[in-house]
This record gives structure tokens, sequence and C-alpha cells, in this order.
């Protein structure tokens, strides 16, 4: 069985600080990791490959930086690391690098994909599911479960707003998972050892033979016209007084704005 | 790229590393230089001192020629278990101002759930309503749902539409805007239409909610996004007002995904956070599990709902979807009530746009009182009780 597990390097944004002079964010110093979704669905693939056999495969696109997270993830036990870089796929939006992904997936030949629900950095969650159309195959999000899994189907459990479902897909199937499925193992010291030998592949678009309308800034549909700083939260107030005090203010206030 | 830096202008004076968000400048031999990450978002160019940073004419944009003959804006109105999202009637709010401002009607789809909704949704604003009865979808399947809208797209060809940024809307939505080869943006929580391009503005916050971006997508229609719960203001409910309901043949639609059984949560609190108007939660400093009681009782008072920092969370004191943060549910309730929870920056960009920031912690100088608007310290089993008991009086619960 051929496990793919899709990451993403991204900026820990909980480092990201705000220069308050400029209103910008500095970048800094802030260290870059693998977003933290894709770990569980990095552990999630190891698993599968525990129960029933198979290779994991881990694949990213980004700039060659980005060939770091893949040695992190070998270090954890993915057999296999393959980096897609090119910059003609520079400034592609979930739509391009989707389209990507899949062209990608179609030349590995995957029965299970497994992705992070989102990126922490973009927050779109979209990847996953368009990846699954570009490849015609079920795709089945929030994944909290794994139940069972066989040669040919498998059941999971999915994460809604009022409970959960069960549900049953033959393979091949795209997942995005959600951190209550497993804990990330640590990178064992022969898993170390073999990220520090491993060969990375480097496919650029030729490679996946991926026309240059679909891919990078020229394939994607959106664009960003300009980005700013949220406005500062305004109107601090700190209660002062005994705890009844406080109490008394709060409640003075929240009938003020029509809260109670 | 159509961002550059001409090399003989730049002096390296580094000014334009801070300004780009995606850390796409980096320093080679003394020259700031662009690399693959560029989101040609142009925060750079007016950075530059010495205007070495430059927009280079684009490639002729990929697209649909025929672009105008895309009409009305639409939006998805999501039902689970025959009832209606709340989201959808917010949709229909916005979704009314975005027609008018263009000067075109308002439609909305609704798949299962019964006629009688489909009225509703009129009411709420919709000029016309497609909809699907078929068994089909009883159970969210995201191929049948995917596959009807695609098909509805192709045939009417809206200008825009629009879902919630639900678990149902973000799973589907993207199946939508792949087939029919077009944008769709996430989690929006601003949309206007430009005057000019009559193009739909999309404003989402990125980055944990660091910073916010306004994304575009002017060469193909629809434009698609979903929409963050909760952040759009309902319309007026006119209950004369008239409208179509147009019934849909859906034929061949196929789910290969089964759903088998479905399992309410039977949890005690009310759970579904992004829909709840006041929340109450809850932190490390509860110091066990029992702690919990009174959030619910505070939150059950209010009619609001329990949510829980990460580190309650993986203490085992309350289940996952209750986690409020980064790798939680991202919240923006009208009241937020943060008790003993300290403010990791992992925690504030799940819930920091709320209205109201209720902060109770006995540290002075916990983070937490960074983003509220009432800040209360002192130990929380005794603010909380008295908080209560002062409520149950003001409601003449207790005499």
């Amino acid at each position: 069985m051929t496990i793919v597990v899709c990451i993403k390097q991204v900026p820990d944004t909980a480092e990201v600080k705000i220069n308050p002079e400029t209103g910008t964010l500095i970048r800094e110093g802030v260290p870059s990791i693998i977003n933290p979704f894709d770990m569980h669905a990095l552990e999630a693939g190891l698993q599968i490959k525990d129960r029933v056999k198979g290779t994991v495969i881990v694949l990213t696109m980004g700039p060659p930086q980005a060939e770091t997270a893949l040695r992190d993830a070998i270090a954890m036990g993915a057999d296999d690391g393959i980096l897609l870089s090119d910059r003609a796929f520079a400034g592609s939006d979930t739509w391009a690098t989707s389209f990507t992904l899949s062209k990608a997936i179609q030349k590995i030949g995957a029965d299970i994909i497994i992705c992070g629900k989102q990126a922490i950095d973009g927050d779109t969650a979209q990847v996953g599911p368009e990846t699954a159309e570009f490849l015609d195959i079920p795709h089945i999000s929030y994944v909290r479960k794994i139940e069972e899994i066989t040669g040919t189907s498998i059941r999971v459990q999915r994460l809604m707003d009022d409970g959960y479902d069960v549900i049953e897909s033959p393979l091949p199937v795209l997942l995005t998972v959600v951190k209550e499925l497993n804990e990330p193992r640590l990178p064992s010291l022969k898993g170390k050892m073999a990220a520090k030998k491993a060969e990375i592949q480097k496919w650029g678009r030729a490679d996946i033979m991926a026309d240059e309308n679909d891919i990078g800034l020229k394939g994607s549909p959106t664009q960003v016209k300009n980005i700013f700083t949220p406005e500062a939260r305004s109107g601090r107030k700190m209660l002062e007084g005994s705890t009844e005090e406080q109490v008394d203010a709060l409640l003075q206030e929240l009938r003020g704005i029509r809260c109670l | 790229m159509p961002v550059i830096i001409n090399a003989e202008k730049c002096k390296g004076c580094e000014e334009c590393l801070s300004s780009c968000p995606f850390d796409a400048i980096l320093m080679k031999e003394g020259k700031a230089l662009i690399n693959e990450y560029c989101q040609v978002c142009m925060a750079c160019i007016s950075m530059c001192p010495e205007g070495a940073i430059i927009e280079v004419e684009k490639e002729a944009p990929v697209g649909l020629e025929d672009m105008h003959s895309y009409k009305g804006v639409w939006i998805f109105a999501e039902q689970r278990g025959g009832q209606v999202a709340s989201v959808s009637y917010e949709l229909l709010g916005i979704g009314r101002r975005l027609a008018d401002d263009i000067g075109t009607d308002l439609s909305a789809v609704l798949f299962g759930a019964y006629q009688s909704e489909a009225q509703e949704l009129i009411c709420w604003g919709a000029d016309k309503v497609y909809h699907s009865s078929d068994p089909i979808f009883e159970h969210f399947h995201d191929e049948p749902y995917a596959q009807l809208l695609t098909s509805l797209i192709i045939e009417h060809r809206p200008e825009i539409v629009l879902t919630g940024a639900t678990p149902i809307g973000r799973s589907f939505f993207p199946r939508v805007a792949a087939r029919v080869r077009t944008g769709l943006t996430a989690d929006c929580t601003s949309l206007a239409i430009d005057k000019e391009t009559k193009n739909l503005l999309q404003i989402r916050p990125a980055f944990g909610g660091n910073i916010m971006a306004t994304i575009l997508c002017p060469n193909y229609r629809p434009q698609m996004a979903t929409v963050r719960p909760r952040v759009m203001k309902r319309g007026r409910y006119d209950e004369s007002k008239k409208g179509d309901i147009i019934h849909v043949k859906s034929e061949d639609l196929q789910s290969r995904t089964k759903v088998l059984q479905t399992v309410k949560d039977t949890s005690d609190f009310m759970i579904n956070l992004q829909e709840a108007d006041i929340i109450v939660s809850g932190g490390r400093g509860l110091g066990d599990p029992k702690g919990f009681k009174l959030i619910a009782e505070l939150a059950e008072l209010l009619g609001g709902a329990v949510g829980s920092s990460r580190a309650a969370v993986d203490s085992g004191w309350i289940p996952y979807r209750h986690q409020v943060g980064q790798t939680g549910k991202t919240v923006c309730p009208k009241v937020y009530f943060a008790c003993g929870i300290s403010g990791a920056v992992q925690h504030l960009v799940g819930m920091q746009s709320s209205d109201i920031i209720i902060a109770i912690n006995k540290n002075p100088e916990a983070p937490i009182f960074n983003v509220a608007t009432y800040g209360l310290v002192g130990d929380l089993y005794e603010i909380v009780p008295l908080l209560i008991k002062k409520i149950k009086e003001a409601k003449g619960l207790l005499s």
C-alpha cells in the first residue's frame, strides 16, 4: 500500500510578532516548522503502515529550504520524501497548489493520501478536498478516528459541529485529519540517521508534466490585492476593587451594552 | 515574477525585509532578492526608499473570455437533519447587499430539507431558491453536493457563490471550485463590491489573524467564498416576500463515501461554538475537570456555549471539540469569557475577534488581559460563583 502524506513548511505563527511602530510582521528569527496538523497526518500514515504494511511517502511543494521539513518527516519514520520545487510554481493559490500536488500524486500512484485539516499560515483547509477532486477520488475531511482499514476500503469518524459521522470509503481516498486523531511520535535515532542519508527527490514542472497555464501565479484564479494589519483592540478596562466590586462593575458594563 | 527588485538601484538597506508577510525577501551579496514565497501582495513596493522594487507587467492573464455573461449572486443554504443553519440567513443578508450593489438577483441553493424551509429563505431575502429534495441529501456527502452544485453553476452561470465556513461548506466547496476552475477564498470576514470593476473584494484573516488580506478573483467566474459564521448581519425578514422555488432535477447523483452512522454529541454542554452568541471558556486555571461544571453553569445561565483552552483539553478535562484556538476552532461571539486562561498566542488567534472579551485570571500580568475588553483579577472560584449569583438575582431566579 502506498501512503502519501502531504506536508507544508510554515512559519510558527505563534512566534510571529507585530512591530508596534510600523504595524508589519516581524519574521526575523521565526522558526519554520512542519504545519502542526500535518504532523498528525504523518502519524496517521505511519500507523497505517504499521497495521497493513506499506510505504509512506511525504510530499511537499515549496522553495528549496522546504527539504528540511521532508527530512524531519523521514526522521519520524517516513520512507521517502519528494520536493516539488520550481520557480514556475511560485505564487500558487489553493487551486494551482492542489493541481500541482495532484499531478505529483498521479505520478506516484497512491492508495491513501493524508493531509492536515489546514495549514496554520493560510488556514484555508481547501488544498485537501481540491486535490481529491483533481484526482477524481473521494475525500473525507476532519477525520478524528480511523476505525478500520483493509486493502480496499477504510472506515473513519468525521468530526462535525454537532457530533461525528461514521463513514466508509473505497480506496483510493484522501483524508484530512484533526489533531484529536493521534499523538505524533518523536523521531527515533534510527530515523534521524535515515533522514541524514536520505536522497530527496526534486521534481519541477516538467517532471509532473503540468501545463504552465495551470500552475503558479498564472494558474491561480485568486490574487492577493493587498495586506493590512487588523485594527488593534481598543477600550481595555481593568476593573478594580474587591471581588464583589469587580463583579458589580462588570455587570454594570454588560448592562450598559445590553449584553444582559 | 511580477514583483522584482532592480539590483542597480538597491542599496541593501534591508527596509523591505520586515514589510514582507511571507518571508519572501532575502539578502544576497548585499542586495535584496525576492524568492518563491512571494504572493505578489505588493507590501514591499512602498517600503523601498530607492524605488528599486517594481511591479513588472504581468503576462496576459489566463481566464474566461465570456466573464460578463455570468450574472446573479448565489448563496448555498446548508442544512443538517432538515434544519437550515443560521449562517445561511447571514449569507442572505450580505448576499442581498452585494446583489443590490451590482444590481442583480439573489438566489439560494438548498439541498435536502423541506419546501417550507425554501420559503423561509425567500422571506429572508432570496429572489429565487433552487431546491433539490433528492434522498441522497439526507446525510452530508461531499461528492453529490459538489456534483449538483457544479452542474447548477455551469447551467445558470452566477457571478458570485457563497457558503458558510462550516465543516460542510469548507469540505465540499473546494471540490466545486476545482471542477469549475475558479478561485475560492476561505473564511471571509468581510465582503464588498469594487465600485469600478464590480469585482468581489474578499477580506480574510491569515497568519492566525495577525494580518488581513484582500483577495480578488478577477479573471474567472463565479467568484466563490466561504464566509465565517456570525460575522455578517441578517437582513430583514419579510413574511409577504414572493419568490420562485425551482425544483432541481437531479439524476445520477452518486457518492463513493457512505455515512454508516451519525452520532450526536451527548455532552451536557452546548458545543456549537461557532454559532454561539456567548462563549464561556475555561483553561488550566480551573485546576481540575470539575471546574467545567462551574463554567457550564455560567454558560447555561447566559444561553451560551462552553469553550476551553488547549491546556484543558490536553489534560483530559474536556473533549477536543470544545477547544478554541490555533489547533481548535476559531470563534467570534458577542461575548467571550476567558476563565483561568493565560492567553497564549495560540489561544488568542482563535478568539481575539470576539466583540467583547472578559478575562478572569489571578495573574494580573497574564497576556489574556492585553486583548480583554474587561479584566477581572482574582480567584475565578470566587468571581464566577458571585457572578452567577448576581445574574440569577437580576433575572429574578433567586429571591
